[in-house]
């Protein structure tokens, strides 16, 4: 996986063409292609993948997306969209011989409109700005990923990001109305409306998640939810992973919908107390975050149901917030995951993969015994309500082989994910991290229609080629490889 | 206009029909109960009788997902949901009381809770399908969350079948609420446009708003603290025997529904202003659904509504010159074409259901 070559050559003449090219329209600072300048953009927030792109180019209107589109068709270079570079799946690495185009200078918010409860805007919004301009309307953006202070909206449509909230609220592609998008030739389409439907296939929700390579987003219109009047949450303690996952589902079962539940695991619980000090039981096997949120008599009814089944359920330590400082303070350890296993370990790679919820305890106990096999240490946060994993795999990359162990234990995890039931992928995307994983989720006839897809909104192959969907040979070449190790193929379960 | 009608279980008798089809270069319409055959454009084809792929694959509460063959009939997935005290939460039409799950996503339609829980795309999570070549493919998954390739599983809703034959679909389901309440006040259009997208934005309690003859109906769901609550703040007069009032305008059993055709829908903005058509009016979703009945100047009404940012469907019995759906900027049906080219080479489904140009410039 790391093996890919990302520094093809760079073509000196036809640097210099599109440089003056796209300085005919655009300021001097927008266009970058000084090594020193190129550096910022070497890679995402997966930062095992690096390489310089040809140039950088930083457009500030929509317009001017779309003619760099187009010069970069007519010429025939790629084109890698960025937002904030916050990805964890490479999807925003440069391509060595090809153009980056930040979006971060589209950061405009073009209209909020109270009453309809939507608001439109660039795709450098950051997706915490939007519910900070909304909020004297008592009104806010749902999906809140864990980088929502640096995030670009448009790379969370580009990967159909989700957060804390989302099980409540939904995922990006559940919040966003409308969008524009350059096509690589530079042509605009809308799709969507400010209503709830349009004619013709749901293009919208294809973009979704679709990582930059169909096509690049320069307008979202978002959905704005009424703020709940009260959010409590309840922090609960287990001595058993399995305890703390038949609560979940007995949660679920009862008929509520918290609007967060949150799993960590002891390795995870003792990180980020020692980081973020939110007053978590050290000896916990497993600690449960619970959210209800709405209008004030309801939480209340709500708080005491989930605190009954947790206590049922066997939980060692009940806390409940009573303002909204505990709660912050309750969510703070969560939110400081990432932060506080770096902290521990030179380097951590943050897994992503989902699993049907019941399967969550067998899951977790079979990390822990590949943490074992591979000799690395493993935290695991875990968006538990829907069924989502972080294991964070703890290495150091200046260890002779840490970084292609880490890799292996990461991959036997996404295979396990696959074996129940699962997906490679939740939330973070495919980018280049995970073409391998691709070939075992996906027959090569659905691959192949990824492509065609593909083909069908940019048929020049220019955005953001090599990305998220595997070639089928690279599928025959990982088939191959793990044949010759005599570890059969995991033969691609049937999810229905 | 369709042919006889093969009964099709096995995916190996589907395949085979696909396979005459593309051999003999004939066209295959694609139908569940029937129940929405008046909806869509009409072609020439052999109809395809789908509703013997029925049953319920996997289904476990807890997980909130349900697994179901595309056969299986609506108020069967309805009645095995409810026993569980679960529910389908984009409310889809049963229209005649009837209904697959397959045409019931195919057709992409949503019933009064839309606007407030979402449409039925945002509950597919994955499916399973039989493309024009004949081939199972499998997209999404029967997980919450997945990322891993193009949303391929959304695309296929609403798409009326010209992309492929749904046969396995993996839908995230959702706790009923514990009660629900229905208040009606007496308000003109304009403010009743108002009051339905204010309330929106305070009340999460808001299941379901409609307005028709000067009533505004306004639905609250949710635990008896949060219903309350709102009804506390909403004042309005408490409406009886709310259930079947919400299932008449979800099932277009009526009077509003019934009266007269044409029935057209107009989908807009949910704060767009009133569109001033002498007809029979009825408001839904907030403001972003406006049904109209009887004769309308359509090119006129079109331009109207897409000036508004929205689009207008010849619903039932329109005249047969009139689009169906309202046709595509060139830039989009350039790329709904290709679309239809990945999945559909043949044009073997559902010809002239769907958006028009996509058949009839195609040879292949
Ligand atoms: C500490 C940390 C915590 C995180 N927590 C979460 C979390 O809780 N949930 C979650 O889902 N993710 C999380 N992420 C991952 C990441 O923040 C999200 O994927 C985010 O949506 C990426 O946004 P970005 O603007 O940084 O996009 P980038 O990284 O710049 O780009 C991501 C992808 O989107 C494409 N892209 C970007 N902008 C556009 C555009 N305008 N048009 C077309 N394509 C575009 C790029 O080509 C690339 O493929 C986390 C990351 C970090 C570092």
């Amino acid at each position: 996986m790391l093996g890919l070559n990302q520094d093809a050559v760079i073509n000196p003449a036809q640097r210099r063409r599109l440089v003056r090219a796209l300085r005919a329209f655009l300021p001097e600072a927008a266009v970058l292609h000084t090594e020193e300048t190129l550096k910022p953009y070497e890679c995402d927030g997966l930062t095992v993948f690096r390489a310089l792109p040809m140039l950088v180019v930083r457009p500030t209107t929509e317009s001017d997306v779309c003619r760099v589109l187009a010069i970069c068709a007519e010429i025939g270079v790629p084109v890698v969209a960025r937002g904030a570079g916050t990805g964890l799946s490479g999807g925003a690495t440069p391509i060595g011989n090809g153009v980056l185009m930040s979006l971060a200078a589209l950061n405009r918010i073009i209209a909020i409109d109270p009453l309809a409860r939507t608001a439109t805007v660039e795709p450098g919004v950051t997706n915490l700005a939007i519910s900070q301009a909304v909020a004297s309307h008592r009104l806010y953006y749902a999906p809140d990923p864990s980088s929502q202070i640096a995030c670009s909206i448009g790379g969370n449509v580009a990967e159909n990001s989700g957060g804390v909230h989302c099980l409540k609220y939904g995922l990006t592609v559940h919040n966003v109305l409308k969008l524009r998008v350059a096509m690589m030739d530079g042509t605009l389409v809308e799709l969507g409306s400010a209503g709830c439907d349009c004619a013709g296939y749901d293009l919208l929700a294809l973009l979704h998640g679709s990582e930059g390579l169909l096509g690049v987003i320069t307008e979202i219109t978002v959905k704005l939810l009424p703020k709940p009047a009260e959010a409590r949450v309840v922090m609960a303690a287990f001595d058993t992973i399995s305890a703390a996952a038949r609560a979940v589902a007995r949660i679920i079962a009862s008929g509520i919908v918290p609007a967060g539940l949150e799993l960590m695991d002891h390795a995870a619980t003792n990180a980020v107390e020692a980081f973020a000090h939110a007053g978590y039981p050290l000896d916990a096997q497993a600690i449960l975050l619970c959210e209800s949120d709405g209008a004030s008599d309801e939480v209340d009814d709500e708080i005491e149901c989930i605190c009954a089944i947790l206590a049922d359920c066997g939980a060692s330590t009940l806390r409940v917030s009573s303002g909204a400082e505990e709660r912050l303070q309750l969510w703070a350890g969560r939110k400081a995951a990432f932060p506080a296993i770096g902290k521990l370990s030179p380097d951590y790679y943050c897994v992503d993969g989902t699993i049907p919820r019941r399967h969550v305890a067998d899951v977790l106990q079979r990390i822990a015994a590949l943490s074992q096999h591979f000799g690395l240490r493993c935290a695991n946060v875990f968006h538990a309500g829907d069924g989502n994993l972080h294991p964070l795999i703890m290495f150091d990359a200046a260890l002779s082989d840490e970084v292609e162990r880490a890799e292996a234990f990461g991959n036997a995890i996404l295979m396990l994910c696959l074996e129940v039931g699962g997906s490679i992928t939740g939330e973070h995307g495919v980018g280049l991290e995970k073409l391998d994983a691709m070939c075992a989720q996906f027959e090569s006839a659905e691959l192949a229609s990824f492509h065609a897809l593909k083909h069908a909104f940019d048929p020049l192959g220019l955005l953001n080629p090599g990305k998220a969907v595997p070639l089928l040979h690279r599928c025959g070449e990982v088939a191959a490889r793990q044949r010759q190790r005599r570890n059969p193929q995991h033969t691609n379960l049937p999810v229905f | 206009m369709c042919a006889e009608t093969p009964l099709l279980g096995a995916d190996s008798e589907l395949r085979a029909v696909i396979r005459t089809a593309t051999e003999r270069q004939t066209k295959l319409c694609l139908r569940g109960s029937g129940s929405k055959d008046f909806y869509g454009g009409t072609g020439p084809g052999l109809a395809v009788d789908l509703s013997h792929y029925r049953g319920i694959i996997d289904y476990a509460p807890e997980e909130l997902v349900i697994v179901v063959r595309a056969g299986t009939p609506l108020a069967e997935v309805e009645a095995v949901l409810s026993e569980a005290g679960q529910m389908l939460p984009f409310e889809p039409p049963q229209y005649g009381g009837g209904g697959t799950i397959g045409g019931c996503i195919a057709a992409g339609l949503s019933g009064p809770r839309r606007p407030y829980a979402g449409a039925s795309r945002d509950y597919v999570l994955g499916l399973r399908l039989i493309d024009g070549r004949g081939q199972s493919l499998q997209f999404g998954g029967a997980v919450i969350k997945n990322v891993a390739g193009y949303d391929v599983s959304r695309l296929m809703v609403g798409a009326m079948g010209t992309l492929g034959v749904l046969r396995d679909i993996a839908l995230k389901v959702l706790p009923r609420p514990r009660v629900e309440r229905t208040v009606c006040f007496a308000c003109t259009e304009p403010e009743a446009i108002v009051r339905m997208n204010r309330w929106a934005g305070r009340m999460p309690a808001l299941s379901a708003s409609s307005h028709a003859d000067g009533v505004l109906a306004l639905r609250l769901s949710g635990s008896a603290a949060g219903v309350n609550a709102a009804l506390r703040e909403l004042g309005g007069e408490l409406l009886d025997d709310a259930e079947s009032y919400w299932r008449s305008l979800r099932d277009q059993h009526n009077y509003f529904f019934t009266q007269a055709e044409p029935l057209w829908r107009v989908s807009l903005p949910p704060t767009a202003p009133p569109l001033k058509i002498p007809l029979p009016l009825m408001i839904e979703w907030g403001g972003a659904l406006r049904w109209l009945v009887g004769d309308l100047d359509y090119a006129a009404v079109q331009a109207r509504v897409r000036g508004l940012g929205g689009h207008i469907t010849a619903f039932r019995g329109a005249p047969r010159n009139i689009p169906v759906f309202q046709p595509l900027p060139p830039a989009l049906e350039q790329l709904h074409t290709r679309i239809r080219d990945v999945f559909d080479p043949h044009r073997i489904f559902n010809p002239g259901r769907f958006c028009s140009q996509q058949e009839s410039d195609h040879q292949r």
